[in-house]
Order: structure tokens, then sequence, then C-alpha cells
């Protein structure tokens, strides 16, 4: 594990060939330092590595060279605790002197680094903390923080209103019992009832549960389908154990529960489920097969969210360097001209709305096992069945009617119909 | 030789010197260590507070996390719900996160202090473990697994936003807490932890109601393990559920050991190296939790005094080659 | 609540149990034996789970997967205890630190061989079916790790009641050295103890590994579980740690299927109050 040491040297030895190669005119190029916080240790170094391997992923195809500034990389290990990530956020921006810094995994490392952010009035791109606030009630408090990776809430709208589309008229919920859980629980609840759908249950087993023994078998039998709301190790048993208590509902859920990164570890008892998120690694789209080929080739997996949204989060900065001719326009700039652009990512069209979160295709997609880009094995892949174009953090509801009800918890909206 | 460290007058002007060149040095290696040496001091706190169970009382425990959680969040919730603690009144808060603490160990030193070694390990490692559980399912108190971000930190008179004014005021407290806690051990109340340490059956008989002495020693170690929370929580500006999670205390019990138990100053030389070891050497490379674990195991294994012990070994070293060469050069 | 919740959740209990029993039996003998507490269990738990995987990966056997975890891991374990533990001596503060550190070391090392993603064990089909009883489906894995359990702890009992060497194991636990005195070799019994210990963890994990996966933080989850079982069924008693990994396999369950709102509770509270009450532990002795 050099990739830390590594990077640097490779970045520094890429940039100064890409300065090399540029000639004379690129002579005096600014150097653009960004800073990278991610767990590189404990539970989630996995999803760090595949962070970081996104973001050097664009690095290379780039040379290093961002509109003409070359980017030199830090990665950080946060070790996935808040008060690390503050201060090697710190660290960072005080000794490294970086511009921006990006990342995170966490709600509460996205929650402790924004006020960070503010206080160092330092651009801080949170590239996968979905916490809703962030961008929402809280975002006035965060002048300098961008995200380019999504709201927990942002795809189970749509979501809600595909599940009553299906005919479901009442779901039981199983989700792990955090804010990130409540979030996206919440978000599909509110659409799904407004179509006229019910939640008749909600049970919330901890943050990494393992054994679902006693959950499962409360299920209510009378539910036209089982929405879950899985991470990490639960992802990978509960579909299990669910199927093996005999379990013959539809079974739908939050796009975490069936995403790349955990999706090659399962087995075909997951085939059939569907769930929504930006990003699918089965996108039928020319630039997606690129990206998975060229990634599955470096790194020998399939990429999942993390890594997408970290390398259209390089591309989005390299964007912005572009059309400031590879000068550091400071922080307030840097921003705007984030939030003003449109464009062409891995996961299709990207552009921000006024709180800057992004705004995005949300996919609808099922589990299937075939054969897909070239490749001769069959395995899963999130087909994509349906695209809900331009969803923005607050679906149709409008913002002021959305930011006046409370945060989605674990008791908002209220469970009216469970039983 | 726990007891000759502390009582030795020059290994208290020794430390003395350390402390002050600490103080005098930091500010001027930078931002970045002048935070990570406050986030040691604020941790040397806890370790000190833990020792005095530890080193001084016999009892080992696996849940002083929890004095620091209860202190954190009393802060965080003062000052995000009643905007209380960002003046002057943080003075206060300071007070009512050692009471909260301190209120906290009395609640579950009623349930811990009847048992004693690896039994008094686990009780603790239990209700440590039921605090953290606290701090996350308490949603509407707590913010759950978001945790509580603090407004800022207080200004009273001068301002704290400063790195450095805030590292003063941390050192003042560890300083002030370390004077503290080393009078309670010189004091009879000290004294009769440590018998209590040795031979408590010997106590007993002699009349000293070992269990009150326990339960007010677990009480002090919860009261300095809040104020450690309180100032956690503002240096950080935030607190989550992350910070009272079990390898915390694992850490704080480590940090002893490491230091040297029974010598207080141990601790705040274990937090040190520890938190070197994971906040800076992580910086620098990626294989620092080999350095971590392979220095846990090398000073367990060959410092069982910790690296206090390190400069008395040296001596007994040194005089036992001098006096074999004085032997050997000696006429037969 | 009909007949067929009580009926699931107690079987579901019993199978949890089961994997309980294996990781806490391990425990409880090796500190009735050697007084030591091995925090690193949870990672020699782990480890079963990776070293299985790795046999599975490059021979595609699942049953040979069984043996060379247990073999492998019960190996560091003797390494661990001949080369660390032995010089420490009897000094229960210290083994617990070293254990510790031993399982920060494991720790990054097995992600750094094995990487960090969150894997899981395929058992043989066979055993992934389920079964349709009297209206309830029973997964047969779950069946499998009762049966297993039941016969590993049978074998253990056996070994220990009617067995020379089981005999001078519970010399040694009542007091070892009045067993020393009448001449057994109690260090030879405490390796073979930490050997078995380890090895009981390891295989732990390998039939943990298909039903609750395995990835790294894995052996600190399941680190206060094995002990919730040793403290509730007392240590140095293969007795208690049947009816501790029950009643912590029942609590738990029934716990969080009747009362979810206390789900982070229902293993911590209890065992703080039971040790309130009794601190040695339903059946140990001190």
């Amino acid at each position: 594990m050099t990739n830390r040491a590594g990077t640097i040297v490779g970045a520094a030895l890429v940039a100064s060939l890409g300065l090399v190669g540029l000639g004379a005119a690129t002579a005096g190029a600014e150097e653009l330092r960004i800073g990278f916080l991610a767990p590189m240790t404990g539970p989630f170094a996995q999803v760090g590595k595949d962070m970081v391997n996104g973001f050097e992923m664009y690095l290379e195809e780039t040379k290093g060279n961002f509109g003409g500034a070359t980017v030199k990389f830090i990665v950080e290990d946060e070790q996935a605790k808040p008060p690390v990530s503050v201060l090697k956020a710190e660290k960072l921006i005080r000794q490294d002197q970086v511009q921006t810094f990006v990342g995170g995994v966490l709600a509460s490392t996205g929650y402790a680094l924004a006020p960070v952010s503010t206080r160092e009035k330092t651009v801080y791109i949170p590239s996968i903390p979905a916490a809703d606030d962030l961008t929402q009630r809280d975002s006035s408090k965060y002048p300098y923080l961008i995200r380019t990776g999504w709201s927990s809430s942002q795809p189970v709208h749509p979501f809600g209103q595909w599940a009553c589309e299906q005919g479901y008229k009442r779901i039981a919920v199983i989700a792990a019992d955090y804010a990130f859980g409540y979030e996206t629980v919440g978000g599909f609840q509110k659409s799904f009832e407004d179509c006229g759908g019910k939640i008749i249950q909600k049970i919330w087993p901890p943050l990494g549960t393992i054994d679902f023994g006693p959950y499962i078998p409360t299920i209510k039998q009378d539910a036209d389908a089982i929405f879950t709301l899985m991470v990490g190790p639960m992802s990978l048993q509960f579909p299990k154990q669910l199927a093996q208590a005999g379990n013959k509902k539809p079974v739908i859920g939050g796009g975490t529960s069936y995403d790349e990164f955990s999706l090659p570890f399962m087995g075909d008892e997951v085939i059939g489920h569907v769930s929504p998120l930006q990003y699918s690694a089965a996108l039928d789209t020319p630039k997606n097969a690129a990206f998975v080929k060229a990634y599955r080739a470096k790194y020998g997996k399939v990429p999942s969210y993390f890594s997408e949204s970290n390398y259209t989060t390089a591309q989005l900065i390299d964007d912005v360097m572009k059309k400031t001719g590879g000068k550091w326009p400071g922080p307030e700039e840097f921003v705007a001209t984030m939030a003003a652009l449109k464009i062409d990512a891995v996961r299709g069209p990207v552009s921000f709305d006024e709180f800057r979160n992004p705004v995005q295709n949300i996919y609808v997609k099922k589990v299937e096992k075939k054969k897909l880009f070239g490749y001769d094995k069959d395995e899963l892949w999130n087909t994509v069945i349906k695209t809900y174009p331009g969803v923005g953090q607050f679906w149709t509801y409008g913002k002021e009617t959305f930011l006046k009800q409370p945060v989605y918890s674990r008791d908002f909206p209220p469970c009216k119909y469970c039983e | 030789m726990n007891v000759s460290l502390i009582r030795n007058r020059r290994n208290l002007l020794a430390v003395l010197a350390v402390l002050l060149l600490v103080g005098v040095l930091t500010p001027h290696t930078g931002p970045f260590l002048t935070l990570l040496v406050t986030r040691a001091l604020v941790f040397a706190i806890l370790a000190m507070s833990l020792d005095i169970l530890l080193g001084f009382t016999g009892l080992a425990s696996l849940g002083q996390a929890a004095y620091l959680g209860v202190g954190a969040y009393l802060t965080a919730i003062l000052a995000t719900r009643y905007q209380f603690g960002l003046g002057w009144s943080f003075w206060i808060v300071i007070v009512l996160g050692a009471l909260a603490g301190a209120a906290t160990a009395a609640l579950f030193g009623l349930i811990a202090i009847r048992a004693s070694g690896v039994y008094f390990l686990m009780i603790t490692l239990a209700l440590g473990q039921c605090v953290w559980g606290l701090a996350y399912r308490w949603n509407s108190l707590t913010g759950g697994d978001n945790g509580l971000n603090l407004p800022g930190r207080p200004t009273f008179g001068i301002a704290m936003a400063s790195d450095l004014n805030w590292f003063y005021l941390v050192f003042g407290f560890f300083a002030v807490s370390l004077g503290i806690l080393y009078l309670l051990v010189l004091s009879p109340f000290g004294r009769s932890l440590e018998g209590i340490r040795e031979q408590e059956v010997r106590m007993r008989i002699l009349g000293y109601n070992t269990w009150l002495h326990k339960y007010l020693a677990f009480v002090i170690a919860g009261a300095f393990g809040g104020l450690a929370g309180v100032l956690w929580a503002t240096t950080n500006g935030h607190v989550s559920p992350e910070d009272v999670v079990l390898t915390t205390s694992v850490d704080a019990l480590l940090m002893v050991v490491l230091g040297g138990s029974g010598t207080l100053v141990g601790g705040a030389i274990g937090s040190a190296v520890v938190l070197f070891l994971r906040e800076y050497l992580s910086t620098l490379v990626p294989w620092w939790q080999y350095a971590l674990g392979g220095v846990y195991v090398l000073a367990i294994l060959y410092l069982p005094g910790g690296l206090m012990s390190v400069p008395v070994r040296l001596r007994q070293w040194r005089a036992r080659e001098t006096g074999a060469a004085t032997l050997a050069a000696a006429p037969q | 609540m009909d007949a067929r919740f009580w009926l699931l959740q107690t079987f579901n209990a019993l199978s949890y149990g089961a994997l309980l029993f294996l990781l806490g039996s391990g425990l409880s003998l090796i500190f009735g034996v050697m007084r030591i507490v091995n925090l690193a269990h949870g990672a020699y738990f782990l480890l079963g789970g990776y070293v299985a995987l790795s046999v599975i990966w490059s021979t595609g056997s699942w049953a040979l997967a069984l043996p060379a975890a247990a073999v492998a891991v019960a190996a560091i374990g003797l390494l661990m205890e001949r080369i660390f533990l032995r010089p420490l001596g009897f000094d229960p503060l210290r083994q617990v630190l070293l254990t510790v550190g031993f399982a920060f070391l494991f720790q990054q090392g097995a992600l750094d061989i094995w990487g960090g993603d969150n894997m899981d064990i395929a058992p043989p089909a066979a055993l992934t079916r389920s079964v349709l009883v009297g209206g309830l489906y029973l997964p047969v894995y779950r069946i499998f790790m009762i049966g297993l359990a039941t016969v590993i702890g049978v074998a253990l009992w056996l070994a220990m009641e009617k067995t020379r060497m089981g005999a001078a194991v519970r010399a040694t636990v009542d007091d070892a050295q009045m067993a020393r005195g009448v001449g057994i070799d109690t260090s030879r019994i405490s390796m073979l103890i930490f050997a078995l210990g380890s090895a009981l963890a390891a295989l732990g994990g390998v039939i943990g590994g298909a039903f609750l996966g395995i990835y790294p933080g894995l052996d600190f989850q399941i680190l206060p579980i094995a002990f919730a079982v040793v403290i509730i069924g007392g240590m140095g008693s293969l007795t208690g740690a049947a009816i501790g990994a029950l009643v912590v396999g029942l609590a738990d369950n029934f716990g969080k299927a009747l009362f979810p709102e206390v789900s982070y509770f229902t293993l911590y509270a209890p065992m703080a109050l039971l040790l309130a009450v009794k601190p040695t532990g339903l059946f140990g002795r001190e």
C-alpha cells in the first residue's frame, strides 16, 4: 500500500513530463494542489482505495494537467474518524497549502469537514458524503462547499413514483438504523405515499447487523414488496438470509444495497432486485463502457459509484481549470464556476442546483446475470431499466415546500400507515 | 519503583522542564503540529485520569472513553441547543463537564466496583458500549451518527478560535490537571489507593473501606475524563459516536501502559507517542499501523514499566556494567 | 406473534448461539487454563475466514478450507503463545494489552493481504438451500451450524471428561500449582489449549464466514460478543460456554425481535447488570 508515496512521485513525474511536453508555452504553469481525504486503514479502507483510484485514473488520463495547471495530489488517511479528518484537513490546508480538498466517506465526516472549509475559506468537495442537509438546510453555513456526489434522498424520490407505477400499494421497510438509512427511507416514503402508496412497517436493524435472524420473521406477510437499505457487509448478508427464509416477495431497495462495491460478492439471490442510484456500472453508454473497461483493466474490479464519483469530481475540477486558463481563481470564483458547469460525465449529464448539489440522471436498475461490455463471463450487473433525467435534490417538491419540512429522520415522515 | 519515580525530586524537575519546553517550542512548529500537540494534551488528561485507576488503584478500565463522551456531548449540546458556553460561560461548561463525568462515573461505579481484574475490564467495556449505544440511538439529543457541529470556539476576552490561544489554554488545563492529580497521589488518599493496589485484603483488615476508596478514585477519574471531553469537543468542533467507540478506550489504556502506569506523566508520554504515530506518521507513510502495533507489542514485552522506566533501566544497566567492570578490575 | 414466529426466532437464536459457542468455547478454555484474556480472539476468527477464502480460491474446496484454516490459525496461536505470551508470565493486564497489539497488527496485515472488500464464503450448494418443515423455511446452513457446534461440543466434553488429557486440563484449570505438583506438564497443556482455542475460533470464522461475511472490522465487532458469552457463562467452563452462548443467542435474538428500539443495548446492558450482581459470571469461579 504505497499508493500515497507513489501518488506524489507519480503525479510529480507525470506533471513535470507534461510540462516538458507542453514546452515554453506553459512556462510558469501554476500548481494546483488538491488534498484528498479518505480512509486508507480500518474497516472502510477499500472504499477509500476505490475513491483514490477513481480520481487518479482521471489524473493519469490528463497526465496530471488540469487546464494548464500541474496537479499535486495529496492523499491523507482520515481513518473514517471525523476528528482525524478535521486534523488532516488542517494539515492539508495549513502545511500543504491545498487550494481545495475532496472526499470523506461518512456523513459525520462531511459534517465535520464542512465548517473547516468555511473557517479556512478553502473549497471542500464532498464527493461521497450524502447527508441531505449539507446542501439543504445547512448549506448557507458552507459557502465554500460544493457537492459532486449526491444527496441521500435524491435517488429515492423518483423511485417512490416508480414503485407506485409497478402497482405496489403496501411496502414493508427494513433499513440500517442510522442517518443515511433515515434519509433514504424518508425520501422513498414521501414520494411513495404521495402517489397513493402506504409504508406499513419500518424495521431498523442497527448499523453493522449481520445476523438478520431476529428481524426477518417480523416482516409483515401481507406487504406487496420489501424495501431495504443496506450498506457494506449488511448488503451482502441480508438478501441471502431473506432468500433462505423463503421470501417470495419482490425486493427493492436503496442504491447502496446493490451497488458495485458489494455486487461482485453477491450470489444469485439478488437477481431481480431493483434499486435507484445516479450511477450503474452497466450503464450502456459509450462513455461508461470505456470507463468500466479501463478501470477494470487497471484495478481489477468493476468500478462502483465510489470510483465514478471521484473520477467525475476530477473531471469537474479539470473543466473549471480549463475555463480559468489553468490559474486558481480563488475559492469563491472556483465554486461559482463549478456550480455553473454542465458536463457530460460517465454517469450522464451533470449540472448543479443553487445549493450546489448535483442535478443528474437517476437510474432505476435491476440486478441481472449476463455478459456485458465484451466480458466473457456471466456476471451480476445493475441493468438500467428506467432513467429519470435531470433529478435535483428536491424532486418535484419545490425548494420552499421541501425546506419547510424537517430533515428526514427516524420519525419523519411519520409512519401513518404502520400496523 | 513507581512510588520513587513520583517522589523523586529530580524527576519532578525533569518533568517540569519538559513541560516548559513543550509549552515554549510548540507554537513555533507550525499550525498543524500545534493542533496535534493540543490534541495530545487533551488525550493526556484522559490518560492521566485512567492512570489514577490503573496505576494507583490497580483497576484496568476499558470504558474511559465514556466520560470523554459525556463531557464532549454535554459541551456540544449546550453550544448548539442553548448557545451556552460560547463566551465566559465556557468556564461553567468546564465545571459542568467535569461534574457530568463524575456523575456518570458515580453511577457506573456502583455497578462496576464490585468486580476486579478481568471482570472489571469487561464490565467497564460493557458500560462504555452502552454510552456509545446511547450516543448513537438518542438522535434527537445527540444527532445520532451525524454528530453535532459546535458553532466555534469560545471567546472570552481572547478569541479561542486562534489555534495558538487555544493551545495555551489547553496546555494550562493539562498543567493544572497534572498538578491536582499529583497532589492527589501524594496525599494520604493516594497512598491508600496504592495500598489497595498492592494488597487489598490487608488494607481491609487494617480497617480501610476499600470499596469507598476505589469508588472515589473511579469518580475522580470520571471527572477528569469529563474535563478532557469538554476540551476534546472544543478542539475539534465536532462530536460524533466515533469519539466514544471501543478503540478510544483501548487507546487510552495502551497510552497509560506505554508511558508507564503509576507515573501520571507516563500517560502524557503515551498519549504523545500514540497520537504522533496515528496522526503524524500516517501523513508520511502508509504502514503506520504496523509501527503502532509494533510499538505496543515491543513496549509491553520489553518495557514493563513503560517508557518512563527507560532512564531508570538505563541507569541500572550502566550500574551493572560499571559494577562488573569494577569487579573485574579490582585486585583479587 | 404466532407460534410460527416463536419457533422461527428460537431456531434462529439457536443457530446464532451455535456459532457463538464455537467462538466462545476457545476463549473460555484459554482463560480457564492459562488465565489469559485473549483480545486477539476476534482476529483469529477473522483470520480463519480469510485463510479459508484463500484455500477456496486456490483449490475450490470448501471442505478442505475448514481444517486448513483451523491448523493455520492454531499454528499462529501457538507461535504467539510461545514467543510472546509465555515470557510475560502471569500478568493479566499486560497479556490483554499484548493481545490487543497483535490484533492491530493482524488487522493491518489482513488488509494488506486480502484487501478490504466485504467478502463471503460460499459453502457447497447443498448447504445453501432451505427446507420446508411444517410451513417454516429453515435454512439448511443454520441447521448445519447447530449440528456442527453440537458435535464439537460433545467431542470436547468427552475429551475433557473421559480422557487422561482432559483430566489433566481440568486439573490445570482448577489449580495449576497443584497440577504441577502431581506431575502434570502444565506448560504443554497450556500450549495445547491455546492451539485448540485458536483453532476453534478459526473454525468459527470459516463457518461464520458464510453466514456473517468476511470483512475488516469483523474482528472487533465479534470480540465483545465472544466476551459476553464467556462472561455470562463463566470463564474456564465448557458447559458455561455452551450455556452462555445459548443465553446470548436467545437474549440478543429475542431482544432485537421484541424490543427493536433498544437493539444496541440488548447485549451490553444485561451483561453489565449480570456482572454487577455476580461479578464472575453465571458459572465462573475466581
